[in-house]
């Protein structure tokens, strides 16, 4: 696994306008789509930036959808601790307290995006543990990872479902002087095929997907 | 919502403990803990607003922050700058980008609502 933790937490390179959305197409969506289109009345779990369009595009369909950013709620600033050797850490026991507090077996699909890149390092496998407590035996998880190649300053994206294999990718700005003061949306860390197998290995099945944009997508079984 | 209509204002530097009921449309712009019934009427939460109440209204807007579900009988508004952390239930919902929005959705439509009533 490659981190990215030694570089400036102030970059400064410039991120694109947040109106500028880019298309891409997703195979890992599409086979989501599938089980959307099977069904009626699933329950999903979005936990990227809050996208209008995912909202509208699930409820439309009747289907249940829950939303939460857990990038930004990992950046609260309350949530910053010194660890036993006085070092900056967070508070990974209050966050797991407080967020993705579901009934165990209640989603059918959870929707990852870039979650594991950007999160910090002591959040990552609490965080897939509690999804799999969260997800129906049988439920799909979708995860995008970047690949070695991105560098730290990989753009961190809101991403909406337009169509049912095709998203559209919008830069989420640095937020500041809003709930969270300024959120770091760094990238943290390149995870391998062994890592993200590892990260996973309590499911029943993983399925990848390569991307020409440096980005793997990964379906996750339940 | 109709922008020419009155509205009792809750100004920025009040602050209000307890449960919120009337008959006409509110503006709150400062701060509000409990409860808020405005059946029939509309509620606005401006951009310093900071509200952690269950809302049930006709129509509910918010541009600062609140906490608790919203029931919108007829349209919820989340404008970027808002905060929202509870969930949704409403027949309309529309959420600007930048706005922060933790919780679930569901989009009463005339045929779930016929067949809720039909159970109870």
């Amino acid at each position: 696994m490659k981190f990215f933790r030694s570089s400036s937490a102030t970059s400064t390179q410039s991120t694109p306008q947040s109106s500028t959305r880019l298309s891409r197409r997703s195979s890992g969506l599409a086979e989501v789509m599938k089980l959307l289109g099977s069904e009626e009345s699933l329950w999903v779990l979005d936990l990227g930036a809050t996208s209008p369009t995912n909202i509208r595009y699930f409820t439309e369909k009747g289907h249940k959808i829950y939303s939460e950013d857990l990038i930004e709620a990992s950046s609260d600033p309350s949530l910053a601790i010194t660890d036993e050797q006085g070092k900056p850490a967070l508070d990974s026991r209050r966050f797991l307290a407080e967020n993705l507090t579901h009934p165990a077996a209640r989603f059918d699909i959870i929707l990852c995006w870039n979650l594991a890149d950007y999160m910090d390092e002591s959040l990552v496998k609490p965080v897939v543990g509690k999804l799999w407590s969260v997800l129906k035996p049988g439920g799909l998880l979708l995860a995008f990872f970047h690949m070695k190649e991105s560098g730290p300053d990989a753009i961190y994206y809101r991403y909406h479902i337009v169509g049912n294999d095709v998203l559209e990718m919008q830069p989420v700005e640095r937020r500041s002087n809003s709930r969270n003061g300024t959120v770091s949306l760094r990238l943290q860390r390149v995870f391998n095929n062994r890592n993200i197998e590892n990260l996973f290995r309590d499911f029943a099945s993983i399925k990848f997907f390569l991307g020409r944009d440096n980005i793997r997508e990964v379906l996750v079984v339940r | 919502m109709e922008a020419q209509k009155e509205f009792a204002l809750i100004g920025k530097s009040v602050v209000i403990k307890g449960e919120l009921s009337g008959s006409e449309d509110i503006y709150i712009d400062g701060q509000v803990d409990g409860s808020i019934e405005l059946k029939g009427n509309n509620l606005t939460v401006g951009p310093n607003g900071q509200v952690k109440a269950n809302v049930n209204a006709k129509g509910v807007v918010v541009q600062g922050k609140l906490e608790g579900n919203i029931r919108a009988s007829e349209r919820a508004e989340l404008r970027k700058s808002a905060i929202a952390v509870g969930d949704i239930s409403t027949q309309r919902l529309a959420i600007e980008d930048g706005a922060y929005f933790k919780g679930r959705v569901d989009i009463e439509t005339e045929a779930n609502k016929s067949g809720a009533k039909a159970n109870s």
